[in-house]
């Protein structure tokens, strides 16, 4: 299958700081690929330069077969308006409800017609599993249900990837399992994906290949079942150990 | 001669020329307002403007404007502009001074409503393809808009009172009116009696104004979360 995203030799340095020394990393279409490491490691600055949030100090990013890495303002938003991602932290807009944080990128951006962004907005409010919660505004939601509308409010653009930045590390463990439900069936669904996570269940179950990120270098990249299966570095062994504890 | 005469207090509260001064008073404010709003929101982006001179002169502005008194700025647009044949009528001329003026205290009222909105919203919205006047719009405004309400509000009294400053350029407002009338007549106590209701009138309605607009924005809240309480409430019965 083709490959969504290829990126080559990703360096990214803050200052006199080498966050990214040399990243390769690509996804082919309708896989999902986990991206595990300890905090400091790279993972959300590299996510961040996928999408061109953060411009690369050196490398190439293929998207789609084109070549992204040196796009800046216009031509970065169009990029981005193909590559959803979800944060952390949500933020979702907190001046709108559910519903109108999922209708607004595709009214103002795309210019839909309102009935139809209203019609498709509804449909991905079903899809992760809130039909009853569109009037709400984000205040009045739990921290999953936050980070489904996020979801849902990437997939609005109908983006052909998706990125997740730590998607669970905010919420309570509680919530953690349905916003891992609603990302399971997305990936089940064929929506390529890169997730960034601490949840190796997450990984052994929906990835289809997992790589390990220490110090801005990828340690280990394995199809997914080779990686938890067979011996991996030593660092990488002590870190799932830790995770698994 | 009583010292306080009411009838005479009455006649001046319902004549013509306090009614009307008290509109040109009103209407100064909203416009030097106005002004003042739209000058702070530039400033307030220019402060963020990538290229360096914008952002010093977003600096000059305020230094010049809040490091001078406004009544200096009021005679200095109505006595010298005409000698660089610039000729603006005093209320013209108060208006601009006024709103000048305003600018650069809406500047720093609308930055604080910018930043009051947190970078991930931004990240968020960049996130999502749009640009950033697209989000400038329809992110960070409408949030920014409920932070500057309530001082916007405090802005707009006080300016309702500072316009008094504009009877020394001849503008016929409440306190000029007043104090043309109680120099022929000698009755200060009334006239500016009058004067003193209709100012306490005028921003008696704005507090009001202000209260209902805080209050609709942050109603919402309160209607949602009621009806997603009324029905754990019915179960408790």
């Amino acid at each position: 299958m083709s490959e969504i995203l290829n990126a080559v030799a990703i360096w990214k340095r803050f200052g006199d700081d080498d966050v990214l020394r040399g990243v390769d990393v690509s996804v082919r279409e309708g896989e999902c690929l986990v991206m595990l490491g300890p905090s400091g490691s790279g993972k959300s600055t590299l996510l961040r330069c996928l999408n061109l949030l953060e411009p690369v100090s050196s490398g190439s990013i293929l998207f789609e077969g084109q070549e992204i890495s040196g796009l800046v303002r216009g031509h970065a938003a169009s990029v981005r308006q193909r590559i959803g991602m979800v944060f952390q932290n949500f933020e979702l807009f907190a001046h709108l409800t559910a519903l109108q944080n999922v209708m607004l990128a595709p009214l103002r951006v795309r210019h839909q017609p309102r009935e139809r962004a209203r019609e498709q907005a509804l449909d991905l409010l079903a899809r992760v599993h809130l039909p009853d919660k569109a009037d709400f505004y984000p205040d009045e939601l739990s921290g999953g249900q936050q980070q489904r509308v996020a979801i849902a409010r990437a997939l609005a653009m109908e983006p052909v990837l998706m990125l997740f930045d730590e998607p669970t590390s905010a919420l309570d463990p509680e919530t953690v399992g349905e916003v891992l439900l609603v990302m399971r069936e997305l990936a089940d669904s064929g929506m390529t994906s890169i997730v960034v996570t601490h949840e190796l269940g997450f990984a052994r179950r929906a990835a289809n290949e997992v790589m390990f990120l220490d110090h801005g270098i990828v340690a280990h990249r394995a199809p997914a079942a080779e990686f938890f299966s067979s011996a991996v570095p030593d660092r990488v062994d002590r870190f799932l150990s830790r995770m698994e504890a | 001669m009583r010292l306080f005469s009411p009838a005479l207090f009455l006649h001046y509260l319902v004549s013509a020329q306090f009614a009307a001064a008290a509109l040109t008073t009103l209407w100064l404010s909203l416009t030097a307002l106005l002004l003042g709003m739209t000058i702070g929101m530039l400033l307030a982006l220019g402060r963020e403007a990538r290229f360096r001179a914008i952002r010093q002169f977003v600096t000059f502005y305020l230094w010049l404007f809040r490091g001078t008194p406004v009544l200096l700025q009021l005679v200095f647009a109505f006595n010298v502009l005409p000698s660089f044949g610039i000729l603006l009528s005093g209320f013209t001329c108060a208006v601009l001074a006024l709103g000048l003026n305003e600018g650069a205290y809406m500047a720093e009222i609308m930055r604080a409503g910018l930043l009051g909105v947190g970078r991930g919203q931004r990240l968020a919205a960049r996130a999502l393809g749009m640009d950033e006047f697209r989000i400038m719009l329809w992110v960070v405004m409408p949030q920014a808009l409920r932070i500057i309400i309530p001082p916007i509000g405090n802005q707009f009294i006080s300016m309702l009172k500072v316009t008094a400053i504009v009877s020394v350029i001849g503008v016929q407002d409440l306190l000029m009116v007043a104090e043309q009338d109680a120099s022929g007549s000698f009755r200060y106590l009334e006239t500016l009696f009058a004067a003193g209701v209709y100012y306490l009138v005028l921003t008696t309605i704005f507090m009001q104004v202000q209260m209902r607009i805080e209050r609709r924005l942050s109603r919402r809240r309160r209607v949602v979360a009621t009806a997603a309480a009324a029905p754990a409430l019915q179960a408790a019965q």
